[in-house]
């Protein structure tokens, strides 16, 4: 009745050969320029699934049927690191992508400045904790088949299974060689590959999904019977242990991150931030839909199998048993696919790092590279390494598996595995978030923690007896208690993977910060440690490289030694089409350098291709001085920046002054015209008629009379224009400052009877109005001056004053500590726009008589004034022309 | 190296929005990690012990609704261009 072990056989092969055709195409594609849907985000979120590995797909089960819903921790975890990608995962795709980052190893290294040494501790680590998860998965297929032999009536000895995972193993490493290292891409990405893990992807969810749908409707009788068959199940009670809970949670979280296979799909292959937006979600569903059904199909596999079969395989027995021989198969095919992509991808991963970090350092240091050198010869070292390093991993794998023995020894490895590789956690996210971890720091906490984890649960895991003898796990090494591997510092009663993980993270993180703080990075460190934290902030990279002694054809010819020759011309000629130079041979920038330097970091790794341009520019290298240049340079820059930002503030502020100066020079430009025109003016009317009138005298018979009469005139004009130039002069000596003022004391009463008499106001038939009560007060002052002031206003008065009887009063009193004295008259005044301007030169308004005066006569009093120290001012509002003259205030003395 | 991005202290609605969405999607594991704890207090009360079959029904819709947020919060942060 049941499906013949032959015809499982050939599907598989049928199925294999599936596979090779898919990713057969994708690569052809991709070689094409078709990426389109190859880089989708669909893809990409399918082929993280190489998380759930063979031992998901068979051992969830058994877990769920030993520990309940506590298998469900390790899928939660993954959940969890998804949907909070926002914090680590975003931040390391673009490291991934800035750096062209080609394995965990390779971010370790070029974190901290580049560093070999880093890169062969991370690749031994990795190698160590990821061989018994290979050699686990080989267990898991050759499990499988033997299920259908004995289903087929053939018992498996062990040899029948060894022989088979030979067979498993040879046939994953061709697979792996074929797509892993055919690639000559830079940028280390595998399509076929990806593809064909997607594909197996949705081949597990479906065998996993038909699978949990045979058992829940079709043996559990319906959801809510399955539900009440759980209830009265051995693991019907929630019984968590809280501890376990937790870490385990922790751990599948921080392996999810840290698995070489995982930062392999997740940040090497990785197309771009758009395709995390989709997995952030699309992931964690997957994983759900992963789960929904293992723990139904525990509960019904140990209710109807029979008592002692293996629960691990409940998923192909419970098919097999009741004759759903063609889900058996599928079953089978899922399970063959959850074992192959995670062999392939983590094979793939380790013989990268292998490759770059292990082996290429060595053919370098020992001159492999000086011999003759050809275009290519450099890349065919590195494929022919990677494809020996998948070979061994397999191998490797192959032979943990037949030294272990199979069995439940190795179905521990699992969470042991995870914990090795959990080890880079503290260093990795020490590296991309804090500036102040060094490579010594790392490397301490790598030791140490790696360290801790061989001796309390790698070697532990072989078995009582096998590698640590029973005496060493009950009382330590050399009797040294407090170093039991399941009690370190007699701390007993931890679960022995929670108290392992708990120790090595804990010295490992602790090493790794105490280590980092006392010591100093050198300066790549500190260059690339500001790229890594800075990384979202970075514009441009700082140039790693001061000066280079390479020319450009020489390392032209290096770079086509790595990368072959198309590839590296491409790049050669677009920098030097960017740089504005035809051809291939770029100028030999820094900047230039340092590009070439991160294109090669993506094929050999960061530490090889430093070391390589190293070579090549003979070891100029950064120094500190370099970097404090370059941060100088920035500071300098700004500074520069803020100057110029003050300057152009000082610069628009001169610039208004300016103005306002020009301004004020234009308007008293055209004051000096017009000063110009008037005084011509003035001095050429009175010649005009002294002119004429002598014209006359001379030429013309005339009367005694006639000729006193206009000898009068020409005398009368003759005087205004000595009055007139007697003003200017006056004026011109008070607005140099160069008169003299001859201090007198006098009455202030008496000086104002003498200018009333002065100016003839009376003959003019101008009333004055006075107090002479109020002008008693002794001056000390220039009188005579004074006295032009006063004569002068009053005489204003009388010829201006436009009412039929005109009135002039004038009124002495304090305003707050001056004495001003007030002339106000009577008439209609001064209109408001004319009042700025009557204290001008020539100013005089718009008159019909104009008796005598140039308008030279209040500008005069306002200079005396201001030499004398007081002022005299327009007084509006008075009922007509009122003009105040305030007194200077030291020169008032009260009259006593 | 100490050069800021000059950055405004206030921003208009748009950018103000698409901050809060990256404090939603910084916020989204902490809130799946305090769900997913919760069954532990179960656990140390002294009633009777909880079926594994509701533990599995709560498990399974704190599952579903990490999920769907974090769908929507994918959503949301897709549909803006990004910063810088």
């Amino acid at each position: 009745m049941s499906v013949a072990f032959n015809v499982v056989v050939a599907v598989a092969l049928a199925y294999v050969v599936f596979l090779f055709g898919v990713a057969f195409l994708a690569e052809r594609r991709a070689e094409r320029g078709h990426k389109g849907w190859l880089t989708s985000p669909v893809i990409y979120t399918l082929s993280l699934s190489v998380y759930c590995t063979g031992w998901t797909f068979y051992g969830a089960v058994g877990f769920a049927a030993r520990s309940g819903l506590e298998f469900a921790s390790i899928y939660l975890g993954p959940t969890l690191v998804m949907i909070g990608w926002w914090w680590v995962l975003r931040r390391l795709v673009r490291i991934g992508q800035a750096q062209r980052i080609t394995s965990i190893a390779d971010l370790i290294s070029s974190r901290f400045g580049k560093s070999t040494q880093l890169g062969v501790i991370v690749t031994v680590m990795a190698v160590v904790a990821g061989t018994p998860y290979i050699a686990l998965q080989l267990q898991s297929v050759t499990l499988s088949l033997s299920v259908f032999a004995e289903a087929g009536g053939t018992m498996w000895e062990q040899a029948d299974q060894y022989g088979a995972s030979i067979w498993v193993a040879a046939g994953l490493a061709f697979f792996t060689i074929l797509f892993g290292t055919r690639n000559l891409d830079a940028n280390e990405r595998h399509h076929g590959i990806v593809m064909a893990i997607a594909v197996e992807a949705i081949v597990k969810l479906v065998a996993l999904m038909a699978v949990g749908i045979f058992v829940v409707w079709g043996l559990g009788g319906g959801p809510a019977a399955t539900l009440a068959a759980i209830e009265v199940s051995p693991i019907a009670e929630w019984q968590q242990s809280a501890s376990r809970w937790v870490s385990l949670i922790f751990l599948a979280a921080a392996a999810f991150l840290c698995l070489p296979r995982m930062f392999q799909v997740l940040v090497v292959e990785n197309p771009d931030e758009r395709s995390l937006h989709f997995a952030s979600w699309a992931f964690p569903l997957y994983l759900m839909l992963m789960c929904i059904f293992v723990l139904p199909i525990a509960v019904i596999g140990l209710n109807i199998m029979p008592v002692g079969a293996n629960p691990d395989l409940f998923v192909l027995t419970l098919p097999l048993s009741y004759g759903e021989d063609r889900l058996a198969v599928l079953s089978f095919l899922g399970g063959f696919s959850s074992a192959t992509s995670m062999v392939i991808v983590a094979s793939l991963a380790l013989a990268t790092m292998v490759s770059n970090h292990i082996v290429l350092p060595i053919w370098l240091r020992s001159g492999g590279d000086q011999g003759a050198s050809q275009s290519g010869d450099v890349r065919r070292v590195i494929v022919r390494t990677r494809r020996i390093s998948i070979a061994a991993i397999l191998a490797l794998g192959y032979v943990y598996y037949w030294v272990s023995g199979g069995g439940t020894a190795l179905a521990a490895i699992g969470l042991v595995s995870f914990t090795g590789a959990v080890q880079v956690l503290p260093v990795m996210l020490g590296g991309i978030f804090w500036r102040g971890a060094t490579r010594h720091g790392a490397a301490a906490g790598l030791l140490i923690g790696f360290a801790i984890w061989l001796w309390t649960l790698f070697l532990p895991s072989f078995g009582v007896g096998a590698i640590i003898s029973a005496d060493v796990l009950a009382n330590g090494p050399f009797g040294l208690g407090w170093l039991r591997p399941e009690a370190f510092f007699g701390i007993s009663g931890l679960d022995p993977l929670v108290h392992g993980l708990f120790w090595s993270l804990l010295l490992n993180a602790g090493a790794f910060f105490v280590i980092s703080i006392l010591t100093f990075p050198n300066p790549l460190e500190r260059l690339q440690g500001a790229q890594f934290v800075n990384v979202f902030e970075q514009g441009e990279a700082t140039p790693m490289w001061s000066r280079s002694d390479a020319t450009a054809e020489d390392l032209l010819i290096m770079s086509q030694r790595i990368i072959g020759a198309g590839q590296a011309q491409e790049i050669f000629a677009s920098a030097a089409k960017a740089q504005g130079k035809q051809g291939y041979l770029p100028d030999v920038t820094p900047d230039f350098v340092a590009r070439l330097e991160r294109e090669l970091a993506g094929s050999v790794g960061a530490a090889t291709a430093h070391a390589m341009i190293g070579r090549m520019t003979q070891g100029a290298s950064l120094s500190v001085d370099d970097l404090i240049a370059v941060a100088d340079e920035a500071a300098q820059i700004m500074e520069y920046s803020n100057q110029l930002e003050a300057k152009s503030a000082e610069q628009e502020r001169t610039a208004r002054a300016l103005r306002e100066a020009n301004t004020k020079l234009k308007a008293l430009s055209v004051q000096k015209d017009a000063f110009l025109s008037q005084i011509s003016h003035e001095l050429r009317t009175p010649m005009t008629s002294i002119r004429s009138f002598s014209e006359i005298l001379r030429d013309m018979e005339m009367t005694s009379d006639e000729k006193a009469r206009h000898a009068g005139i020409i005398h009368d004009e003759a005087l205004r224009l000595t009055r007139l130039l007697d003003d200017l002069l006056d004026l011109s000596v008070l607005e140099n400052g160069t008169v003299t003022l001859h201090t007198q004391t006098g009455d202030l009463s008496a000086l104002l009877d003498r200018a009333v008499r002065a100016s003839g106001a009376e003959g003019a038939g101008l009333k004055v109005h006075r107090n002479t009560a109020q002008e008693a007060m002794i001056l000390a002052a220039d009188l005579d001056r004074l006295a032009q002031v006063f004569i002068n206003i009053i005489s204003n008065a009388a010829k201006y004053c436009d009412a039929d009887a005109p009135e002039l009063t004038i009124k002495v009193h304090r305003v707050g500590a001056a004495t001003v004295v007030d002339f106000i008259d009577n008439g209609s005044g001064v209109s408001e726009d004319s009042q700025d301007m009557i204290f001008e030169k020539f100013s005089r308004l718009a008159d019909q008589n104009r008796a005598g005066g140039a308008g030279l006569g209040l500008a005069i009093c306002r200079e005396i004034m201001v030499r004398l120290g007081g002022a005299v001012t327009y007084l509006p509002g008075q009922g007509g022309a009122a003009f105040r003259v305030t007194l200077p205030t030291l020169d008032v003395l009260a009259a006593q | 190296m100490s050069r800021q991005p000059q950055s405004s202290v206030f921003l208009e609605k748009k950018t103000y929005r698409r901050r809060r969405m990256h404090d939603a999607a910084r916020a989204l594991p902490v809130l799946g990690l305090i769900l997913l704890m919760l069954p532990l207090l179960w656990t140390a009360s002294d009633g009777p012990a909880t079926s594994n079959a509701d533990a599995t029904l709560y498990v399974f819709a704190v599952w579903c609704l990490l999920v769907l947020l974090a769908a929507l919060v994918s959503r949301a942060l897709r549909r803006d261009p990004p910063e810088k």
